[in-house]
């Protein structure tokens, strides 16, 4: 068997030229026909002028390699001489390449057989209809998914006729609520430093330093501790329930639950969304405490304000209400990001590229809802008059 | 088998190969030839190291110990350039088709012409239309995107993709398994096909008996750590009792059954 295919170094150009002389005329290629020749001879065929020849003879008897490519030139050619009415009377290759030739002469087609790729008005069109009715699809079933979440978190919290996956809720607290400690409590300490340092930068000009305690107090616990605990939980809880629930109907593991009579929604979503709606609370407050303990810190440094004279300030600026205002949004948002998260996850389809792209979309859908329902939340808390 | 041995004909040459992976040997000091123009398959249980033999040949997996010469040139100790010239040399169907699934089934065909070769897109246009004629796919597959494929189409495509510079050398991971009987013979009578008229030395990992009566010269099956080569004929009297199992089991049996004769 020969060496067909192509080497790295051609050594013998491949040529092709046009035999007026002999009757009747031949097309003569030589040398090695191989696909790292293939630009330059489709070049050099579509240069060759063939007149008004009515016949030709394809003499590729001095070619010494031929692969695929080349073969599928000469066919090339070989047809769209005939579309020209000019009749090829032989193809004449080495032996041994002829198997080659035709196979490729059988199997192979005409060289526009490639359909072209349509960007068409109607095209684009097509899209915009095609992505808004998914879009609305979408919200529809998303709508679908809360309402049959609610009820199911409804039933489990007032009437425990069944038997809660209980462990599971608690391992959910524990991986989205304790293991988010540290990373939690570093950005709300900084937050809180930045947020002084910030404040204390203005208030002195008017000799008002005094109140960077109260926007401290007041800002972090009413919006910023509850909307970045909220943001980091998104990104870090939101995803891995997508990725997790992904995971498993990629596994067929949601399926085969389904055919033992498990009900999917009761034992994957379930302790998510009761899990994550206990620890965001928790989070937002212990988010709060440290961020105030950061700008304690930093007013302490930067205005030389000592502890106690802090939490006399603090004590003034802030109630209850400040904080509760900031912690009875939580449970929402932590409803909003499993729900989210969940949903994302169950709409996985059978390949491991959707985990990545829904993953990417449930959080981004999360952070946007969180910071859409929080404008929301001032809105209503403003005209209430809280 | 080919009629001569000597160096010239051995495409891959491995002589003592170790692979172990925490503390597990694998291949224990395994030698192999496979010459040029011949369909070797490659049998073994599961685990028997039958992928992990593949990865060691095409780079991905770097041996414990051991010569694996392709064309005679060492792959573990090879300058970059060198390499170049040997993946120009081979192309790798791997058991999912590893398609890329951001592109088109026509663009993964095109990745190795783009990266290789300075054709125009016409051109790799129509080559890879040719690609999809030989490796029998409908033209209306090149614009689909790797999900949209069934998991034979998905074999196919990927076969075309690894067949897309004419590679001397192909390497096929269980190209059958997942197809069912009917895509599997066609498959099978794709690759007899294509390695006649391309002149391709294919390098086949597979636990299908019936595509190794279809399309092999010799197998080589890996037990006990250690490989043994030959014809089916040969390995049907091999006293090893997992290769009469495989063999002259039940199944083996059904398969083989007008190709040799299990000894009673």
């Amino acid at each position: 068997m020969r060496n067909l295919a192509p080497s790295v170094r051609i050594e013998t150009p491949a040529t092709a030229k046009l035999d007026w002389a002999s009757r009747p005329s031949r097309l003569v290629l030589g040398g090695e026909w191989l696909v790292a020749e293939a630009a330059r001879m489709d070049a050099a065929l579509r240069a060759l002028k063939f007149g008004d020849l009515s016949e030709v003879i394809i003499d590729g008897s001095g070619i010494t390699l031929i692969d695929s490519a080349g073969a599928w030139l000469i066919l090339r050619e070989k047809r769209a001489l005939e579309s020209r009415h000019v009749t090829v009377r032989d193809v004449i290759l080495p032996e041994h390449y002829r198997t080659l030739f035709k196979t490729l002469e059988t199997e192979a087609l005409a060289p526009d057989a490639l359909p072209p790729r349509h960007f068409t008005i109607e095209g684009y069109l097509e899209r915009i209809g095609r992505s808004t009715m998914h879009v609305l699809h979408q919200t529809y079933d998303m709508v679908g998914f809360l309402g049959r979440v609610s009820v199911e978190t409804w039933e489990a919290i007032t009437s425990p006729r069944r038997e809660l996956p209980f462990p599971a809720f608690v391992q959910q607290i524990e991986e989205t609520g304790l293991t988010a400690l540290p990373i939690v409590g570093m950005l709300a300490f900084l937050l809180g430093v930045v947020l002084t340092y910030q404040g204390a930068d203005q208030l002195k000009r008017f000799g008002a330093q005094i109140y960077t305690i109260d926007f401290l107090g007041i800002g972090f616990l009413r919006e910023i501790g509850g909307l970045v605990t909220a943001i980091i939980v998104a990104g870090r809880s939101g995803s891995a329930f997508t990725a997790q629930i992904g995971t498993m109907r990629v596994n067929e593991e949601t399926d085969a639950m389904q055919t033992i009579g498990l009900n999917v929604a009761e034992i994957l979503v379930l302790p998510r969304v009761l899990g994550l709606m206990v620890a965001l609370p928790l989070l937002t407050f212990y988010a709060d405490v440290v961020g105030i303990i950061g700008g304690m810190v930093m007013t302490y440094f930067d205005l030389g304000i000592t502890f106690p004279a802090f939490m006399r300030e603090l004590e003034s600026a802030i109630t209850l209400r400040t904080l509760l205002v900031g912690l009875v949004k939580a449970p929402v948002f932590a409803f909003v990001i499993a729900l989210v998260g969940c949903f994302e996850g169950l709409r996985v389809e059978r390949n491991a590229a959707s985990v990545g792209r829904l993953t990417t979309r449930s959080v981004v859908e999360a952070i946007f809802l969180i910071i859409a329902l929080d404008a929301g939340f001032s809105i209503i808390f403003s005209l209430i008059g809280f | 088998m080919p009629e001569t041995n000597h160096q010239a004909d051995v495409v891959i040459r491995i002589r003592g190969l170790v692979n172990a992976f925490n503390g597990t040997v694998i291949h224990d000091h395994i030698d192999l030839d496979v010459y040029r123009g011949e369909v070797l398959g490659v049998v073994g249980g599961s685990g028997a190291g039958k992928s992990v033999l593949l990865r060691s040949i095409v780079g991905l997996n770097r041996p414990q110990s051991g010569s694996i010469k392709v064309f005679g040139q060492e792959t573990a100790e090879i300058d970059p350039e060198s390499l170049r010239g040997l993946q120009l040399r081979w192309g790798v169907l791997f058991q999912g088709g590893a398609l890329f699934s951001s592109q088109t089934v026509a663009q993964n065909i095109q990745v190795p012409m783009r990266r290789w070769t300075h054709m125009h897109q016409e051109l790799m246009d129509q080559l890879a239309g040719m690609k999809l004629a030989l490796v029998g796919l409908p033209p209306d597959t090149a614009h689909k995107f790797p999900s949209e494929l069934s998991g034979g189409m998905t074999k196919r495509a990927g076969l075309a993709r690894a067949l897309a510079l004419d590679p001397e050398l192909l390497f096929l991971d269980e190209p059958t398994s997942g197809l069912d009987p009917i895509s599997a013979a066609h498959f099978d009578e794709l690759v007899r096909n294509l390695q006649q008229s391309l002149g391709l030395t294919v390098f086949m990992v597979t636990h299908d008996l019936d595509s190794l009566r279809a399309t092999t010269d010799r197998i080589a099956v890996l037990v006990n750590k250690k490989i043994k080569v030959g014809t089916i004929e040969t390995l049907v009297h091999d006293p090893d009792p997992w290769i009469h199992e495989y063999f002259c089991g039940e199944r083996g049996r059904a398969a083989l059954s007008e190709h040799a004769k299990c000894p009673a």
